[in-house]
């Protein structure tokens, strides 16, 4: 569908419309009100009108949490814009609460006068003294300072789909596409995306695809035709580059890198895992990707998912694991092995909010430091971490390029946040991705091994190249037959050592393979004055309110600079060059300090940190007055 | 074009590594070495199709001895390295070397759900009774009251039976064998190598320092044939050194019958490997010295298809109804629109 193709639909009504540049809408109900769902259709659509978007759901652990508590809340936030953006905004112009519960936890985020429209229908007593409201919040003067349209929701969108002889639970089931189709009257949206995917969604129930149809269009006709609110408005198309696009997830975008890199190189893709929150939707993307090639292998634990990833490997396909912290403590032992048997190896962490079982659906950076030390012995990786939702396409593709590329375990740290935000993806050409060359050793190539007893040559599987980069010999190859183990290797012949010289060559090489993967990145580059008061560097999925904040000060004329580190270990080699350049250095991440611990040992630089851990990105206001404090320093 | 060569008949020489062996002298980890190179030698397998996966332990280091592909891994973890390679290979012969501490303690988990699935894996468990190489510990298979330096006054867990479990486990091949039992060993071996899916085999194995003589009433020549049942499919189940004893049911119990008085082999259970049920394999499992005769052979051989088969079937299928998937449209799998 192209965008000349979508129409507004043609208002009747006097009400004015206001253009804005940009606007940030939130839907909040209870967790089975279907709020994801309408928050998707919104982004979607917003999108397919040329908006840029970015988005945040919001959701409890808990499947279905006591109906109407507070502990239910679900919320899928969209910012949509004129101009490009990088985070799921601030603060809400709009917010709509399907109930009591969904006012109370919400109503913090909305601006001082914006747009409050609520379920009207859902402020019984009961439902009030669920969410622990004392008072009808929308009788007494607490919501004054909004601008507050309390719409019988329930009571009309039963109208609207009366006809339809549904059940009262099924008529009530259609209830977000009305305030679906509300908002969408309020900034001027199309329907004829959800209308299409209603139709194709619901193909088999035609009574439900009826019923849904209906209440989004009288949603729409209540906002124009009431003349309860106002004014409505516009968001003009952003100045977008032109192509393909599609919306993308972090998630999506990774199992979709895996599968690109896998067929880069020419190695069929083995994903092992076992059902973690926030990472299971990965298992299920590559689940579905048979005919590409995939296979999916749901473990009984996170170390057998691992140790399938590995025995993949040894056996020459792409092995690839995936999981959050919880299960990165459980494979902690089996990435030593692959880090010992110089396998390659992806291992993806989608970072919640720890420790122990933590905040499972909420997003954090705190397993930085679990990926660089969380392992029995001297044992380095390569670490890597994308730095928005479609940027996770690229890191799973480097990640696979780096762990064949070096015979190494190469983790991608994503996190809850980019896993489940969205953004528009403008969809590459295939023809133009990479190869990624892969070499499996061959028997009598280039002279490697001795002779045994029988007269035959004895392969060498701790033969390194100049980057110190072991052979990769596949099973079923003649003539390479060799064992490896998690016992120290003799350099070499990767016999069982317990050599002490021996064993201190290995561990000084292995840390020395893992730091020539610098000279085969890119540098670290930086947005903003080449050299001045104030750097911020982040990592990671932070990186949408770093931009925004850095941006903002540097239009002020503030000499701040932004630089961000998508490769942790190595990090680029001129990162430590990059760092002097400014007077201070800001650190904001969402952990206590693990990238400030990191450069702070590793340069001697005093880098300032901005630390939040509420399970939540930062905002961009947070960073921005850090920046200002620490100007002042 | 394609040259037909004969194929190189492996010697077992040809399948010894080049590494000294560090098992205790007298341990019965040699005779398993010897009688599995044996075996293999005669499978008309190519030596680059073997893949030997141990975790960790005494049994674990075989793989080192072993000239083939080796892959000695972490504690209790083999079978779930060794599913991988399979799932990436499945026309490797996949080995799994264990143990009763490695197999049954620490990777008991692993165990079981390699078997579940059957994948198409040779599991051998090495079975002491003992931990080994941490220096005496008991095992998850000793026997209620041993004295170890972890149970002084004897140990009080239940001990696991391995044939029970992987029963219970749904394996479709289940066997057990004995260390210095050397032909019944190499048989043993090659029925499980022949077998499509997860073979799963204990072997009765003696740990000369630790818990020497634990299995001395299977292998002393001069009592065995009275303590000892080999199973036989099709057989009725007779034992002792004149043959003159067997297995009755009675109700729901196997009994121990003296032959003659009455009682002739048309009484006796009958081994049946192949029976859908698996309930009278897992009866056989619980029979245990002294009261009974320990079976040993194959308990359970049924065909079931591997979980690689299944998998690699699921793949071809969707790709003959719906096409090899093309990255173009995997990008756009999504609703897309075109900006202009």
């Amino acid at each position: 569908m192209t965008v000349a193709n979508l129409s507004t639909p043609r208002s009747h009504s006097p009400i004015p419309v206001e253009e804005v540049t940009e606007a940030t809408i939130r839907l909040a109900g209870d967790s089975g009100d279907g709020m994801q769902l309408a928050g998707t259709q919104f982004m979607q659509t917003s999108a397919m009108l040329g908006n840029d978007i970015s988005t945040l759901p919001d959701f409890p652990a808990e499947i279905r949490a006591p109906a109407g508590t507070l502990a239910g809340v679900s919320g899928f936030q969209i910012h949509f814009s004129s101009t490009e953006i990088h985070t799921p905004g601030d603060q809400l112009n709009t917010l709509v609460a399907m109930n009591p519960a969904a006012l109370k936890s919400n109503l913090k985020d909305l601006e001082p006068g914006g747009i409050l429209i609520v379920n009207a229908d859902a402020f019984a007593a009961g439902d009030l003294h669920k969410a622990g409201y004392s008072v009808n919040p929308l009788q007494d003067d607490s919501l004054k300072g909004y601008r507050l349209f309390a719409v019988s929701i329930t009571k009309l969108n039963r109208e609207a789909v009366s006809e339809l002889k549904l059940s009262t639970r099924e008529a009530d089931r259609c209830k977000n596409f009305f305030a679906l189709g509300l908002v969408y009257w309020l900034y001027e949206r199309s329907l004829e995306p959800t209308l299409k995917w209603i139709q194709s969604k619901f193909a088999k129930n035609p009574s439900v695809r009826e019923a849904n149809a209906r209440a989004l269009k009288a949603g729409y006709n209540y906002g124009d035709t009431t003349e309860a609110m106002p004014v409505h408005y516009r968001v003009s198309k952003a100045a977008i580059a032109p192509g393909r696009y599609r919306k993308i997830t972090g998630n999506e975008a990774l199992a979709i890198g895996l599968v690109a890199a896998s067929k880069q190189a020419n190695l069929p893709l083995v994903y092992s895992t076992y059902p973690i929150t926030p990472a299971s939707d990965i298992l299920h993307q590559l689940a579905e990707l048979k005919r590409y090639g995939v296979r999916t292998l749901q473990a009984e634990d996170e170390i057998a998912a691992i140790g399938a990833a590995i025995g993949a490997s040894f056996a020459g396909a792409l092995g690839v694991t995936g999981t959050s912290g919880p299960g990165i403590c459980l494979k902690s032992e089996a990435i030593g092995l692959a880090v010992m048997t110089e396998l390659p190896l992806v291992i993806v962490d989608v970072q919640r909010g720890g420790p122990s079982t933590g905040l499972p659906t909420k997003t954090e950076q705190a397993d930085l430091l679990q990926a660089m030390f969380g392992r029995n012995g001297e044992c380095p990786a390569c670490i890597l971490a994308p730095c928005s939702p479609s940027d996770c396409f690229h890191i799973a593709f480097e990640a696979v390029r780096l762990a064949v590329g070096f015979m190494t375990p190469v983790f991608v740290l994503s996190d809850g946040y980019l896993a489940n935000g969205a953004e528009p993806w403008p969809i590459p050409d295939p023809a133009k991705l990479p190869q990624i060359p892969v070499r499996f050793a061959q028997a009598h190539v280039g002279g490697n091994g001795t002779s045994n007893g029988n007269g035959e040559t004895v392969f060498h599987p701790y033969e390194r190249d100049a980057r110190l980069v072991r052979p990769w010999a596949v099973p079923g190859t003649p003539g390479l037959e060799h064992r490896i183990g998690g016992l120290e290797k003799e350099d070499v012949t990767g016999n069982v050592s317990y050599d002490p010289a021996n064993h201190e060559h290995m561990i000084r090489t292995r840390a020395q393979k893992i730091a020539n993967i610098a000279n085969d990145i890119p540098e670290l580059s930086v947005v903003g004055p080449a050299e001045g008061d104030v750097l911020v560097l982040g990592w990671g999925g932070t990186y949408g309110s770093i931009v925004t904040a850095c941006q903002r000060a540097q239009r002020k004329g503030l000499k701040v600079a932004h630089a961000h580190l998508r490769y942790l270990n190595p990090m680029p080699r001129n990162t430590g060059e990059v760092l002097k350049r400014y007077r201070k250095v800001l650190i904001p991440e969402l952990n206590g300090g693990q990238l400030r611990m990191l450069i702070r040992a590793t340069h001697l630089i005093d880098a300032i940190g901005l630390n939040k851990i509420q399970g939540k990105p930062f905002l961009v206001g947070e960073i921005e007055a850090k920046i200002a404090e620490v100007l002042k320093y | 074009m394609s040259t037909l060569t004969a194929l190189h008949t492996l010697s077992p020489k040809e399948l010894a590594s080049d590494q000294e062996i560090r098992w205790c002298p007298g341990c019965g980890d040699y005779s398993i070495l010897a009688q599995m190179k044996k075996a293999l030698a005669g499978l008309d397998i190519p030596r680059e199709k073997f893949v030997f996966i141990s975790g960790i332990g005494c049994s674990s280091r075989f793989p080192y001895y072993m000239n083939t592909y080796g892959f000695h891994t972490i504690h209790g973890r083999a079978p779930a390295i060794a599913t991988g390679v399979k799932l990436a290979r499945p026309d490797l012969s996949v080995w799994v070397i264990t143990g009763d501490g490695d197999g049954l303690s620490i990777g008991g988990n692993h165990l079981i759900h390699a078997i579940r699935r059957n994948m198409d894996l040779k599991i051998i468990l090495f079975n002491n009774e003992i931990y080994g190489l941490t220096k005496g510990q008991y095992s998850p298979t000793s026997r209620i009251g041993t004295r170890t330096k972890s149970s002084p006054l004897g140990s009080i867990d239940t001990p696991l039976r391995p044939i029970s479990l992987a029963l219970g486990a749904d394996a479709t091949f289940v066997a057990r064998t004995i260390d210095i039992d050397i032909h019944h060993l190499t048989e043993t071996l090659k029925r499980a190598a022949a077998h499509k899916g997860t073979a799963f085999v204990e072997v009765y194995q003696n740990c000369k320092i630790f818990n020497d003589g634990v299995f001395e009433y299977a292998t002393d020549k001069s009592v065995k044939a009275d303590h000892v049942l080999p199973l036989q499919h099709g057989r009725p189940l007779v034992f002792g050194k004149d043959q003159n004893k067997g297995i009755r049911l009675h109700g729901l119990n196997p009994e121990v019958v003296d032959l003659g008085n009455g009682i002739a082999k048309d009484d006796l259970l009958v081994h049946d490997e192949k029976a859908d049920e698996p309930s009278l394999a897992y009866l056989l499992s619980r029979m245990v010295h002294p009261e009974f005769p320990e079976c040993i052979g194959v308990f359970r051989a049924v065909e079931r298809p591997t979980y690689e088969h299944v998998l690699n079937h699921q793949m071809e299928e969707t790709i003959a109804s719906r096409g090899a998937g093309k990255l173009e449209d995997l990008f756009a799998s999504d609703e897309t629109w075109i900006v202009e």
